[in-house]
């Protein structure tokens, strides 16, 4: 399904992006294996993966820093993919930040723009306007090593913005920072990237991140792209196991597929979202902890499993409750709000009724057998 | 539902060519890989190679095959001087580790008072020239010496003068290392064995030792290198006792035997090349036992372990200044041991051929050295490091780098001189000049000054060129503008290591000078040659002045430098 929104948004307007079938070899080790997509103007893209899967490699590739073994990069219709670095529009903002040391913060976001020295007056103006919009008019005059992380952080994306660029490149831009710096971070360089309406791919390892940040989220694992489509497709619809246990959390199971949106499980049946796949085939099927309802009774309403209470965990603004079920085998859990008057009777042992509403039991994929 | 991704997009893209067209920066890189690989091949590759060419030939210069080494080889007047060089080397080797471990365990390991100074005194002798070092055991232990009864009737002319001569040279080369590898040691294992109730020496034998093993293994085969290859002092304290380096020299300047010099050379060159590799494989062990969450260790307060320490490195420190006070008395004795008193006319130098001229060619050719040496290692070093391009041609240049170090002075100095010398070579008009002498000693030095950069080059942030070219900077301007600046500390630090080196080595360039050229570490040999020794130790001295003098001014200018220019490393 995201593929046709996906679709659709290509056709109406030609992508100022289109990275095809790029494949990139370290001597044996295939770091991508033929990896395509595109990106319309002004749009947020987070490649997000587990380490390893490639994702940082298809960033560099982008901007020079990496050559790509084979496959093409069309950027605003020309093809950047054999250009060397410096004759490529593009800004970009690493994980060290790479803030020049023995230059101040003024003269590191002016390195790209000045010619012999001399800032035009236009320009001094533009890159004021960029430092106050992080807040960080007062440390002009000040070194790198004088700042904190969050504020080296904001420095390295004014100077990857100095230049205006049409493509912005982040490699884990906030992965070197406290949780608390990052969760503010990740809403000021949202707000900065709509306000420029600057092109933006941002690499991450914290699907959280890409998530809350990103118009369009792509999946990657072992050098491919599995999913990519909006935050709340990848979250709601993975498209397999693997996207499905990488973004949050899901309890899976192995059940028999009886109708269209019908599943057979432990001598139960339960109601799921409609699904093209054959019927009669063995499918893992899903659903999130946090769409689990529990009762304390069983009220012969649909999708109601019996299960028992193993264990419980505080996590904050929910709990999280571990449960063994007959009927399901596997890891199970419910997440509940830590302000619901029934968790102080699910004690381990308790006996319990899941619910779990048709819309949220997803099928995931179609186990060979 | 399977990749979605490559559902979007069929575009169907040949396996073509995608090496990417070069940019600006690549091509300055390209051009100065180039000249790298054009100075390494001129000045190491080629030389070495004829030298390695000329062993198998006749004086004629027909080509005889393998009959040099034979006649070698058969030949135990000739042969006994490789067992010679391996003896007095694996000696001193093991002697001078097992005594400058006890300094670095003394200044790394205890809470000794002075440590500054000791530290001063451990590595001086890297300011004196090995001549003064030999004279002064003359002075201590020769036939006129005052503590010749601690000879017991044995000669310092040979093997004992040679192996104290090179122990007390080699030290601070050893000392750094051992320092380096005692300061690698992690406190929390030594927290552990207390917490495990080790006693002592228990400590020592399971957690010092074992940290330390490395840098002992490495510090032999540094110091055996060293000796092997060294010439001065087996040259003035060696008498009859012949080994590899004294015969290369008697082959080459007395006999002008050259072929049997380059047969000598390359015997020479194998147990060097050796140690070399052994080192090396150790060093790359080392690297990997580092663990990232390293806490370094900090000495408690132990009265009897920090006396012992004081007691110990005191008497390295008397033995030190002991030789350069006698080197110094001996240049100023007016006719030892007849005529006590005192003079400045040793420092006349009435002797045809020698004078301050020498000395002042020392100063020029080390200064020049620096200069040029610092700038073609960083430059090299930022290359290799730092540019993306031609990924073949920096693993050439970065092995052609690592040669020199394995190839001992004398040898490499040989080979400059056949090659030079050649009747087809244009650049025979170089000879005797200061381009090649300067050249050849920049060569000499490159390896551990391109190393220093290296190391350094490696601790600034690898993605800084990636910015600077997302900026449209070219990286040359990047370089002047941050790599340079940043670089300073260890700019200052490879000059000083490359003037010093200049103004005391001998064997690099004892093959290479011409009459106009001779520098003071020559002058000095050839002075204790005539029998001058109070000439050749007042030569001598006045490159240990020189020394102290630059490095003391180097450290002042040093620090006004850093001040000035690292103001951004101040927190």
């Amino acid at each position: 399904m995201s593929e046709m929104t996906m679709t659709e948004q290509v056709a109406q307007t030609s992508p100022y992006l289109d990275i095809r079938q790029i494949k990139k070899n370290f001597s044996k080790f295939e770091a991508l294996k033929g990896v395509s997509f595109s990106v319309v103007r002004g749009e947020f893209l987070c490649l997000v993966g587990p380490s390893g899967c490639g994702k940082t490699t298809l960033l560099r590739c982008i901007a020079g820093l990496e050559t790509q073994t084979s496959g093409d990069i069309i950027q605003n219709g020309t093809d950047i993919g054999k250009l060397p670095v410096e004759q490529r529009d593009f800004g970009i903002v690493f994980q060290s930040y790479a803030l020049f040391p023995n230059l101040t913060v003024w003269d590191n976001i002016r390195y790209g723009i000045q010619t012999k020295g001399v800032t035009r007056q236009a320009d001094m103006k533009r890159l004021g306007e960029l430092l106050a919009m992080v807040r960080l008019s007062g440390h002009r005059d000040k070194y790198p090593s004088q700042l904190s992380g969050g504020e080296q952080q904001r420095v390295a994306l004014v100077r990857a913005l100095a230049t205006s660029p049409g493509l912005l490149l982040l490699d884990e831009p906030l992965s070197a920072l406290d949780a608390q710096v990052r969760h503010h971070l990740r809403r000021e360089i949202k707000q900065i990237q709509k306000n420029l309406d600057v092109t933006t791919i941002m690499v991450t390892h914290d699907q959280e991140e890409a998530l809350s940040m990103a118009d369009r989220v792509a999946v990657m694992e072992e050098g491919q792209i599995k999913q990519i489509g909006a935050p709340s497709d990848i979250y709601h619809k993975p498209n397999s196991r693997f996207i499905a246990s990488f973004i949050g959390s899901m309890n899976m199971f192995l059940g028999r597929k009886i109708a269209l949106d019908q599943l057979s499980v432990g001598g139960l049946t339960l109601v799921c979202a409609p699904d093209e796949g054959a019927i009669g085939t063995d499918v893992t099927f899903a659903f999130r902890p946090e769409h689990v309802v529990l009762s304390l009774s069983d009220d012969g309403a649909q999708n109601a499993i019996s299960a028992t209470v193993i264990d419980r965990e505080t996590r904050g603004a929910t709990d999280r409750i571990f449960l063994s079920s007959p009927a399901l085998v596997g890891e199970l859990c419910a997440d509940m709000w830590s302000s619901d008057a029934l968790l102080s009777n699910l004690t381990p042992g308790t006996p319990v009724t899941l619910h779990v509403p048709a819309h949220a039991v997803v099928i995931l994929e179609v186990d060979q057998p | 539902m399977s990749d979605s991704a490559s559902e979007l997009e069929q575009v169907s893209t040949s396996s073509h060519d995608t090496r990417p067209a070069k940019g600006e920066s690549d091509r300055v890189f390209s051009l100065i890989l180039w000249l790298y690989v054009a100075a390494f091949t001129v000045l190491l590759t080629l030389p070495l190679g004829m030298l390695i060419a000329k062993s198998f030939t006749n004086r004629g210069g027909d080509w005889v095959g393998i009959s040099n080494y034979a006649s070698y080889l058969s030949n135990p007047a000739r042969y006994v001087s490789l067992t010679n060089s391996l003896f007095v080397s694996s000696l001193t080797a093991i002697i001078v580790t097992t005594l400058a471990f006890g300094f670095a365990f003394a200044l790394t390991r205890t809470n000794m008072p002075f440590k500054s100074f000791f530290k001063v005194i451990g590595f001086a002798p890297l300011l004196m020239p090995s001549v003064i070092k030999a004279i002064s055991l003359v002075y201590f232990f020769g036939n006129q010496g005052v503590l010749k009864s601690l000879m017991f009737g044995n000669t310092i002319y040979g093997p004992i003068g040679i192996v104290m001569g090179s122990v007390l040279w080699t030290f601070p080369h050893v000392l750094v290392i051992l320092v380096a590898a005692f300061s690698l040691s992690d406190a929390r294992l030594y927290e552990s064995a207390q917490v495990l109730k080790a006693g002592r020496w228990r400590i020592f034998r399971t957690v010092t030792l074992p940290g330390a093993v490395y840098g002992i293994i490495s510090a032999v085969m540094v110091a055996f290198i060293l000796v092997i290859t060294d010439f001065g002092v087996p040259k003035v304290i060696g008498g009859n006792y012949n080994v590899l380096s004294t015969d290369i020299y008697k082959e080459v300047v007395g006999q002008q035997n050259f072929s049997m010099g380059a047969v000598v050379s390359v015997v020479l060159l194998m147990p060097a090349v050796a140690a070399f590799l052994i080192d090396r494989q150790v060093k790359k062990r080392q690297r990997t036992a580092m663990s990232s969450q390293f806490v370094p260790y900090t000495p408690k307060k132990d009265r009897w372990v920090d006396l012992a320490a004081l007691v110990y490195c005191s008497l390295i420190a008397i033995v030190t200044l002991g030789i350069v006070g006698m080197a110094q008395y001996a240049s100023l004795v007016k006719f030892w041991p007849y005529n006590l008193s005192l003079t400045f006319d040793h420092y006349q130098f009435n002797v045809a051929g020698v004078g301050w001229e020498n000395f002042f060619n020392s100063l020029k050719l080390a200064v020049a050295v620096s200069a040029f040496g610092t700038t073609a290692a960083l430059i090299g070093a930022y290359t290799i490091e730092k540019s993306k391009t031609a990924p073949s041609l920096r693993t050439v240049v970065g092995g052609f780098s690592m040669i020199p170090i394995a190839v001992p002075g004398l040898v490499l100095g040989l080979s400059h001189l056949m090659f030079i010398n050649h009747p087809d070579n244009p650049l025979q008009v170089l000879y005797g000049g200061f381009t090649i002498l300067i050249a050849s000693t920049i060569v000499h030095f490159y390896t551990v000054s391109h190393l220093t950069a290296t190391s350094a080059l490696r601790q600034i942030d690898p993605e800084m060129e990636g910015v600077s070219l997302s900026l449209k900077v070219p990286l040359y301007k990047s370089f002047f503008r941050v790599t340079l600046p940043i670089s300073i500390p260890v700019l200052l630090e490879i000059s000083i290591y490359l003037f010093l080196a200049s103004m005391t080595t001998v064997s690099g360039i004892i093959f290479l000078y011409g009459s106009e050229t001779k520098v003071a570490s020559v002058a000095a040999i050839h002075l204790d040659e005539m029998g001058e020794s109070a000439a050749a130790a007042a030569m001598g001295m006045l490159i240990v002045y020189a020394c102290v003098i630059v490095r003391l001014l180097h450290l002042g200018f040093g620090a006004w430098l850093i001040r000035r220019s690292q103001a951004w490393r101040v927190r």
